[in-house]
């Protein structure tokens, strides 16, 4: 017997996948964990548009006219800022949540087009510093790895406060992806569920990471820039006090941004958007008179040329790639369509970071997954999505009329949505309106 | 012994000296006059020098230590010796917040008494307190000792791994899946020859030992009240 659908009325409250996910925690007693960024909608790059040059404005000749990409960062302090040819950097993804094969393949690629990567929650490889022409090196709360050698082997030294998937909150690394090489590189048993710290040993408030900065210059002897990162949420604050305790370069996280494991609940429920992040950013730079001084990369959920000469519009001076990058390596590919089915999930929806069995061998640190990723074709594969992120980012940046894509402006664009508008600080399209400015 | 006046030189000049000095040098044995407190003094250093530092050191001094000796003489801010390697760091007063925190290897000495969070996080460095340690010590740590020949504040060694810890007086209370342990000989065999390195007149056998219970090595429901 047949259900008449119009008995069929689901609770907006109570919709089926909310039923499900309270009987998933009624059975297993704890919340969920899983990997990348957050999954709901939120206002981002897509709601914005760019104003393409007509009258009263030109613009360049599409593949004739110059349209330079390259970006320097880390003036401020150092004595050897980091010059990259794109501003698309890779962010921070630790050895142990990815494989040697993913790391090898981000630092061939990254360094073929002239960009950096960054380590990650774990230290620094060798393969790793072999492979990434210019490598960020992260000192991060869990100071798993932490040592003054490869510190000294680095081109910058990016201090942690916090991610845009979990900012407050510390990592977790579970104990199927703990082998023996994982363990030793983190002072740990092998096969131990891995907590690292949400905040640092040795300082707490901004006073102290003035010093910590100090510190980490005196050991390096001031030559490279010194990052500060912190995942958006009172972002014109963090990014103030980051620039006053000296960073060379801020790095601002959205919440579209991944992790290998977290709480779906925090991944879900806190930080802002990168959206707004990027405005207010830039808004605390040039209230202080550092805009362009101090460098801003920003990152959570970049996808596309588009994204970048958005964020860069902004008044950013560089994005990062993480969730994007593994992508291009291969995550969620349509192969190996019987381990997906293994983790009980489809290609275009694995978020099975955390479970160590990654099907297309990117996020694991099993030996017979991690040789479907031949570092050379990953690099390969990656390198071309970079090259088309790259050409997209100067299609959009002639059209604006743009000699050098950090000379688009907040005025090249206009808002799909209130909430952009809102968040972006431009003008809904086709009128003057941006809610929340002064006079509206 | 080359006498380096902080107060005229400053820190820069003093860290790029004895961060720069080659395995033939023969200027190997440094005295710091007038450190006033300044933060980040001797740190980075990579050879087995002895730098002494005539008085209070501020925030991190010895920070990421290789291989040389250094003796505070007087009292040293937070996190002394943080992320040591190697070499001896030795405080002759008393030690802020976070010393030897996540240091890997290496012995830090405290003669007197050190304050809360003392070798957080630490990797398998050896920590030696004449005096008593604060709250929330040994927190999340790794590997390595801390030895107490004093009192020990709230929440010992909380979320331990696999670092070993001993008292010789009271501990106020144990933090998440830390439990006394017997002492073994091979304990008391370890722990007698910290004590010696150390300089401490201290019995052995008054100590007792606290570690990890391993409960919280992986997730369990049963467990969620702990965490």
């Amino acid at each position: 017997m047949s259900v008449d659908p119009r008995n069929l009325r689901a609770s907006s409250s109570f919709p089926p996948e909310v039923i499900a996910e309270i009987q998933r925690a009624a059975d297993q007693g704890v919340y969920d964990i899983r990997g990348l960024g957050a999954k709901r909608r939120v206002p981002g790059f897509d709601d914005l548009i760019l104003l393409g040059a007509s009258v009263s404005r030109y613009p360049l000749e599409g593949y004739r006219e110059r349209c330079d990409t390259n970006v320097v960062l880390g003036a401020r302090h150092a004595k050897k800022p980091i010059e990259l040819k794109i501003p698309i950097t890779i962010a921070g993804m630790s050895f142990g949540s990815l494989g040697a094969n993913a790391k090898e393949a981000l630092g061939l690629a990254a360094s073929a087009m002239g960009t950096s990567t960054t380590t990650g929650d774990g230290g620094m490889t060798p393969e790793e510093r072999q492979s990434s022409k210019t490598l960020v090196y992260q000192l991060l709360p869990s100071r798993y790895g932490m040592n003054p050698d490869d510190l000294r082997k680095a081109d910058a030294v990016e201090v942690v406060v916090g991610q845009g998937a979990k900012p407050g909150g510390g990592g977790m690394l579970l104990g199927h992806k703990i082998t023996e090489r994982v363990a030793e590189m983190r002072d740990l048993p092998v096969g131990i569920d891995q907590r690292s710290a949400c905040r640092h040993p040795d300082w707490t408030g901004p006073d102290d990471m003035e010093i910590k900065i100090r510190e980490i210059r005196e050991i390096t002897d001031w030559q490279v820039p010194v990052y500060v990162k912190v995942g958006a949420t009172r972002t014109h604050y963090d990014v103030t006090l980051a620039v006053k305790a000296g960073a060379d370069v801020v790095v601002v996280d959205g919440m579209q941004g991944g992790t290998a494991a977290t709480q779906d609940v925090f991944i879900e429920h806190v930080g802002i958007p990168t959206l707004p992040a990027v405005r207010l950013a830039v808004e605390a730079l040039q209230e202080m008179d550092m805009h362009r001084k101090v460098q801003l990369i920003v990152s959570g959920g970049i996808r596309s040329g588009a994204d970048v000469a958005k964020a860069l519009a902004l008044g950013a001076d560089a994005v990062a790639i993480g969730s994007a990058a593994m992508m291009a390596l291969g995550c969620n590919k349509p192969v190996y369509l019987e381990d997906y089915h293994k983790l009980g999930t489809e290609p275009g929806f694995c978020h099975h970071c955390h479970t160590g069995r990654c099907p297309v061998g990117v996020s694991t640190q099993d030996a017979d997954l991690e040789v479907r990723l031949d570092p050379a074709s990953g690099a390969r594969h990656l390198k071309n999505y970079l090259t088309s992120m790259v050409l997209e980012l100067q299609t959009l940046a002639r059209a604006c009329g743009k000699t050098h894509v950090l000379n688009l402006e907040p005025e090249d664009m206009a808002a799909m949505t209130i909430e952009a508008a809102a968040m972006a600080k431009v003008p809904l399209a086709g009128t003057d309106w941006i809610p929340g400015a002064k006079g509206w | 012994m080359i006498e380096f006046d902080l107060a005229a030189d400053g820190l820069r000049a003093l860290n790029r000296q004895l961060q720069g000095l080659g395995e033939q040098s023969n200027e190997t044995e440094w005295r710091v006059l007038h450190p006033s407190g300044e933060h980040a003094l001797a740190v980075g250093l990579t050879r087995p020098l002895k730098v002494v530092v005539e008085g209070h050191a501020g925030f991190y001094c010895g920070g990421m230590n290789s291989q040389a000796e250094i003796e505070i003489r007087g009292h040293a801010g937070p996190g002394v010796a943080e992320n040591m390697m190697s070499g001896i760091v030795r405080v002759t007063g008393n030690a802020s917040q976070s010393a030897g925190a996540s240091g890997h290897g290496g012995v830090l000495v405290i003669e007197g008494d050190a304050s809360s969070r003392c070798g957080i996080s630490m990797k398998g460095i050896d920590i030696v307190v004449g005096g008593s340690v604060g709250h929330m010590s040994a927190f999340m740590a790794q590997a390595g000792n801390l030895v107490v020949c004093g009192d020990a504040g709230a929440n010992l060694g909380d979320s331990i791994y696999e670092a070993r810890l001993f008292v010789r007086g009271k501990v106020e209370s144990l933090g998440a899946d830390c439990i006394e342990k017997e002492m073994r000989e091979e304990h008391l065999a370890a722990l007698t020859e910290l004590l010696q390195r150390a300089g401490m007149d201290a019995d052995p056998g008054q100590f007792r030992r606290y570690g990890s219970a391993r409960k919280l090595y992986n997730f369990n429901v049963d467990h969620a009240d702990a965490y």
